[in-house]
């Protein structure tokens, strides 16, 4: 049987391999041969074999056969074999397998080795990838090592401390005797691993961290020694005596430092030793600032050294090396909370960052910029943000966006300045904007009453250029929708008012509606403003031609919402307009979750319900139900208060229900709302149709000023009386409502009598009345149903 | 500093040495390896050395034909962990004289020795350069010694 070939005889081989097949077929066959070499138990050639094997492991290849082999290797008692066997063992066994168990014994033969380098690779080997059986059977012989005089191997016996206690915590006790002269070594190796040893123990415990606070005096000499000390060559990098140990001991008074008045006082002075005499030219001298800069935020250090440090990160933002600005950006983004004005102070640094060429740093520079943003630099740092946004990757917009649109409604020093930023967000980076600030920005708007011609006019001029991105579209269109009579009329106080006809209006309304850049939600938006538009405009015609052409569109939901509008036109006429109307100012919601009403003198919901009629709407209402829902379907819905019948009527309970509906929550409400007179309200007409005329009388509560008190007369004129006469009303979510009996139910005829009823109105935030009233009576034997709004209340009233 | 790998690959992506320190399945240390090369050999020229993969920092270094890749904790010193890779650089080359990337092919074994003679359980274990070369040419001295013996070459 010949030799097997050499290590490095089949790796030029396999290098010649010119194809993936090539070199597998090669591998195949030396596998092979290896596979039968060790089923001879060849202990000559064992060695290669394996070494072989760990070479085409490293390539990709199964090498799992190979397993018993290491172990073999290191039961050997050749150097040779314990080399490659341990390397084997820490290549192809892992603890999860119960082989590695099997090399317990041998480790622990070795460790008692009489050659240093044999139990250097058994600490080596347990140190790297000994599993918690294996750390628990041979720690008593890792902490004998640990207290030996061998600087190689008790720096190796440290370490491997290290992973025994990370694999069972609870044996850190056991190490703690021998730590105690650990500090005192001269050689370096020593010294690092033990201050490596210290740090997990006091990491891991606090009564070890107590313990050892007594080392601070001690770490802070060897700190200094190694500071001042002259140069040594054996430690030397770059000018700087062992920077690996220095950080490790900045490190660990850190861990000491931290919440300790004492120890942080102690160390002070070093400190500020190695912060200002640090070399920084190189690499190294700024890891070892970096390392300090993070051991003076987190222990108790005095005002000036936090100001020194934070200066410290202001330098590196500015070093050419890429690497130390990231990390001054990361340090800077974990200080910004507790040091915010220190990192103030480099600002306009950290902004010019935004336009370096690296990522990650750009990322960075982003982040923090937005943790910067205050009420005073607001505007200064908004336009940087917003050139950041246009400039920007693709991957940043949608962060960037989001950030903008917090950080604008936090500080916004005017709201024309919060809708001239949403603005620019929008036709900046519209497509990355993210989906839900859609209804916010929406809500935002209709808000920012005195701002609507303005913002409807920029938003008109934006989407004239450009209909590609859709949040901007969406929320353009919304808008003409809702204040398209205020585009027409060329009122805006803010900016140069522009010419615009209700046909241009209606012309990029329709071209977002055909258009193949916009998205079925989109759509939705355009033809529920052009809907919208039709109590707005004059040009009915053209909107009802829309309308109806997309009662037969593909898109389900285009067909079904333009049936409705058409049904709406059609059959109910006299609803449009009441329907349609401006919406009124909505409550700002955290989530865009159902807009929720108050509950008053703590009445449960669920009892509220029950008194509710069960829903036997007819189907018409049902119809105009939908209408309802679909003006709510993307907005944002006002909820409409409604009030339970004192006296349950079924036709009444359908109204209810409607109203009901509309909030998504579907609950109710009762008032309580007290009443008394207070000085003379002009009384108005509400409502004057068909013969019915309803007068609003009103009276003040002397208890509560916020509750207005209206009586309702309504009279008959025609010559048949109107009964079962149900009044209703509903007003807009800011107030609350209650309506008590009426004092009858027939509206007698040639105006013989008067139905009387009592309204109460809370209104806390003296918000401008508005009411809508339905109306329902037989008269002449069929019924009557009536909606209608009234606006026209006397400022008294509500004031 | 607590590493949790180090990995060498070449800029085709081959590996020409892994080095684990966390216990992971071979499945596992595969999707690692093939994670860390695409995402090393993907970034920009003249990018910084740092990225963030799941919750590591991993930091890299390309010298001459190999990266250097190492995956951090994130409380660690990034700075540090460049100032390691090159040590170790260093060693490679003390030992190899002016080291390159066939160097480490044809014996890969012998840069996995001199590895853990720098670093164990992802720490350091010695800063001086002497000490290390020293111990790895003891090392070396007593496998020849074994070999003379044997008058065969071990592999």
């Amino acid at each position: 049987m010949p030799a097997p070939i050499r290590l490095r005889e089949l790796i030029r081989t396999i290098r010649t391999a010119r194809t993936q097949a090539e070199e597998r077929e090669m591998i195949q066959k030396e596998c092979a041969a290896i596979r039968s070499s060790f089923r001879e138990e060849d202990n000559t050639y064992r060695c290669r074999n394996v070494a072989k094997l760990l070479y085409m492991h490293m390539l990709g290849y199964p090498a799992h056969f190979g397993q018993l082999e290491c172990l073999k290797l290191i039961a050997s008692q050749k150097f040779t074999d314990k080399r490659i066997g341990y390397l084997g063992a820490m290549l192809l066994l892992d603890e999860r397998q119960d082989v590695h168990l099997l090399m317990t014994n041998c480790i622990k033969n070795d460790l008692n080795h009489s050659t240093q380098y044999v139990q250097g690779v058994a600490l080596c080997t347990l140190g790297c990838m000994g599993s918690a059986e294996m750390c628990r059977d041979l720690a008593g012989e890792v902490e004998k090592l640990l207290k030996t005089s061998n600087s190689y191997l008790r720096k190796k016996a440290a370490l491997c401390a290290v992973h025994v206690i990370r694999k069972v915590p609870e044996l850190m006790e056991m190490f703690l005797p021998a730590t105690k002269n650990l500090l005192n070594e001269k050689n370096h190796g020593v010294l690092h691993t033990s201050v490596v040893l210290l740090t997990e123990m006091c990491e891991r415990s606090p009564d070890m961290l107590a313990h050892f606070r007594k080392l601070v005096p001690q770490l802070v000499r060897i700190l200094k020694n190694l500071i001042m000390s002259g140069y040594s060559p054996e430690h030397d990098v770059s000018g700087i005596s062992d920077p690996f140990l220095q950080v490790r001991i900045l490190r660990l008074l850190r861990i000491l430092g931290k919440g300790d008045d004492d120890s942080s006082e102690a160390m002070n002075d070093i400190l500020a030793q190695v912060a200002t005499n640090t070399e920084t030219s190189k690499n190294v001298g700024n890891a070892i600032l970096y390392e300090t800069v993070l051991t003076i935020m987190d222990i108790k250090s005095e005002s000036g050294l936090r100001v020194l440090a934070i200066n410290i990160l202001g330098r590196f933002l500015l070093n050419n090396d890429k690497n130390i600005r990231y990390v001054a950006l990361t340090s800077l983004l974990k200080t910004v909370q507790t040091d915010h004005n220190a990192v103030q102070r480099h600002r306009s640094t950290i902004v010019d960052c935004l336009k370096d060429l690296d990522v990650s740093i750009k990322r960075r520079a982003m982040e923090l910029s937005f943790a910067l943003v205050n009420g005073n630099n607001v505007r200064g740092m908004m336009k940087e943000l917003l050139h950041f946004l246009d400039m920007c990757d693709p991957e940043f917009k949608a962060d960037c966006a989001s950030g903008i649109f917090l950080a604008a409604e936090k500080y916004a020093p005017s709201k024309r300045w919060h809708i001239d930023t949403i603005m620019k967000v929008l036709t900046t980076a519209g497509s990355y904007v993210r989906d839900d600030s859609v209804p916010n920005l929406i809500q935002l708007i209709t808000n920012s009453v005195e701002m609507h011609s303005y913002t409807v006019q920029r938003l008109y001029k934006a989407v004239l250029d450009d209909i590609s991105q859709q949040p901007l579209v969406q929320v353009a269109s919304w808008c003409m929708g809702e204040y398209g009579d205020l585009l027409v009329s060329g009122q805006c106080e803010e900016e140069e008012p522009i010419h615009v006809t209700e046909d241009e209006v209606l012309d990029v309304l329709e071209g977002v509606l055909v258009s193949n850049l916009s998205s079925p939600i989109t759509r939705g938006y355009a033809l529920t403003a052009i809907m919208k538009l039709s109590t707005r405009f004059s040009s009915v015609n053209r909107i009802k031609r829309v309308v109806s052409i997309y009662g037969s569109s593909i898109d389900v939901e285009l067909q079904q919402r333009a049936v409705e509008y058409n049904a709406l036109f059609k059959k109910y006429d006299h609803m449009r307009s009441a329907l349609l109307e401006r919406m009124p100012i909505m409550e700002k919601t955290t989530t865009n979750g159902p807009t929720e009403i108050l509950h008053t003198n703590g009445e449960a919901e669920p009892s509220v319900r029950d008194s509710k009629h069960p829903p036997n709407i007819p189907q018409p209402s049902s119809q105009a139900n939908d209408l309802l829902d679909l003006l709510g379907g993307n907005d944002v819905v006002p909820v409409i208060q409604t009030e339970l019948p004192t006296k349950p009527a079924s036709s009444g309970g359908e109204l209810l229900d409607l109203l009901g509906d509309l909030s998504l929550s579907g609950r109710m409400d009762v008032k309580c709302i007290c009443f008394s007179p207070f000085l003379a309200i002009p009384p108005m007409t509400a409502y004057n149709k068909n013969g019915l005329k309803i007068d609003f009388t009103f009276e003040r509560s002397n208890s509560n000023p916020n509750v207005s008190v209206i009586t309702i007369h309504a009279s008959n004129l025609t010559e048949v009386d109107m009964a079962d006469f149900v009044f209703q009303a509903a007003v807009p979510k800011t107030f609350q409502l209650q309506l008590l009996s009426p004092s009858s139910n027939v509206v007698p005829g040639l105006n013989k009598g008067t139905v009387t009823q009592v309204i109460k109105v809370l209104n806390p935030q003296k918000q401008q009345l508005r009411m809508r009233i339905k109306l329902t009576y037989t008269h002449k034997g069929s019924s009557v149903q009536d909606l209608a709004e009234v606006n026209n209340f006397p400022t008294q009233s509500w004031q | 500093m607590k590493m949790r790998f180090l990995l060498l690959f070449s800029r085709q992506g081959k590996l020409r040495l892994q080095k684990w320190f966390t216990p992971l399945v071979e499945r596992e240390r595969k999707k690692v390896v093939r994670d860390m090369t695409l995402m090393v050999l993907g970034r920009p020229p003249r990018s910084c050395n740092f990225l963030h993969w799941k919750d590591l920092k991993v930091v890299y270094k390309r010298y001459a034909s190999l990266y250097f890749c190492c995956g951090l904790d994130d409380k660690d010193n990034e700075l540090l962990a460049l100032e390691v890779l090159h040590r170790y650089v260093e060693l490679l080359d003390k030992y190899f004289g002016n080291v390159c990337e066939l160097d480490i092919i044809f014996n890969f074994e012998k840069a996995y020795f001199i590895l853990d003679e720098f670093l164990m359980g992802g720490e350091v274990q010695e800063t001086s350069k002497v000490t290390v070369a020293k111990s790895i040419e003891a090392s070396d001295m007593l496998q020849e010694t074994m070999e003379e013996y044997m008058s065969k070459p071990a592999f």
